[in-house]
């Protein structure tokens, strides 16, 4: 695993790297990592949890479907912060996913119609403010997920 | 960083009225890797046992595989005519409970007072 600070081309932004093996519990250290950086942002706590869960869910994809689960493949972390919203990305060697963003029916799950697994997509979708999958073989594929900051901060009048 | 271990103690509580309560107790992680853990220790409880509680006030890390593995126990516990109740987790992951659809068949209770009393 490798950080390193760097500057991208978001406007004010500086943004942080990770490098991460394809083994799972490695997911681990970008979600801790996105949840400091949330945190040191003011996101809500109730934001860093949905981001924790949606950042350790894009990484166990990458590592699982994109570099299936090859230690010399690496998933790339990459959190870009500006002053209103923090954007991840999560980058693999493969062709992107196949897997679809429905709502789990948990009717056919219980009646074991549907796999009681594939709820990942799902979840990030519904937990972040923007998402997108691109695939772009043979370069490879990521997913990206940006919160924005709540700006409904109440006016002051004197 | 490894996942860590997932740990499950069974525990059985005395009901107020009918059959008592097991409780599997979860701490840890609850992950793809927590198949053996929890599916295991669930599959070792006897058909006698028809009210299952479950605690995961100790679980540190859970994702969508160990969502699975829960999805997995309920339907397990369906076909053996157990009810199955939770508590203990966060409102983040009772949130996410809900919105995959689990609640409609366990009830998520904030204490084990309150998630004891609903089997009566």
């Amino acid at each position: 695993m490798s950080t390193k600070p760097t500057h991208s081309d978001r406007a004010s932004s500086s943004s942080i790297e990770l490098r991460l093996p394809s083994r799972l519990g490695y997911e681990k250290v970008a979600m801790n990592t996105a949840a400091s950086v949330a945190r040191l942002m003011g996101f809500s706590e109730e934001r860093v949890e949905d981001l924790k869960t949606a950042v350790a869910e894009a990484c166990i994809n990458a590592m699982e479907h994109g570099n299936k689960l090859d230690d010399s493949l690496s998933v790339g972390v990459i959190l870009s912060m500006d002053a209103n919203s923090l954007e991840v990305k999560v980058t693999d060697n493969g062709d992107g996913p196949t897997n679809k963003t429905d709502a789990p029916d948990i009717h056919k799950k219980m009646l074991e119609e549907e796999d009681a697994r594939g709820m990942g997509m799902f979840l990030i979708q519904a937990l972040v403010d923007e998402v997108e999958w691109v695939s772009s073989p043979p370069a490879g594929s990521y997913a990206r997920m940006v919160i924005h900051l709540d700006h409904h901060v109440p006016s002051v009048t004197l | 960083m490894p996942e860590l271990v997932t740990r499950v103690t069974v525990e059985e509580l005395p009901a107020a009225s009918g059959d008592p309560i097991t409780v599997l107790r979860f701490s840890g992680d609850i992950t793809s890797a927590s198949q053996p853990a929890v599916m295991g220790t669930y599959e070792g409880l006897p058909d006698t046992v028809k009210r299952i509680l479950l605690d995961f006030s100790k679980v540190e890390y859970l994702n969508s595989s160990g969502i699975a593995l829960v999805i997995q126990m309920m339907i397990a516990a369906s076909k053996r005519g157990q009810k199955i109740n939770s508590f203990g987790l966060s409102p983040h992951f009772m949130k996410v409970f809900t919105m995959v659809g689990i609640t409609k068949y366990t009830s998520l209770h904030a204490d084990e007072a309150s998630a004891c009393a609903e089997f009566s």
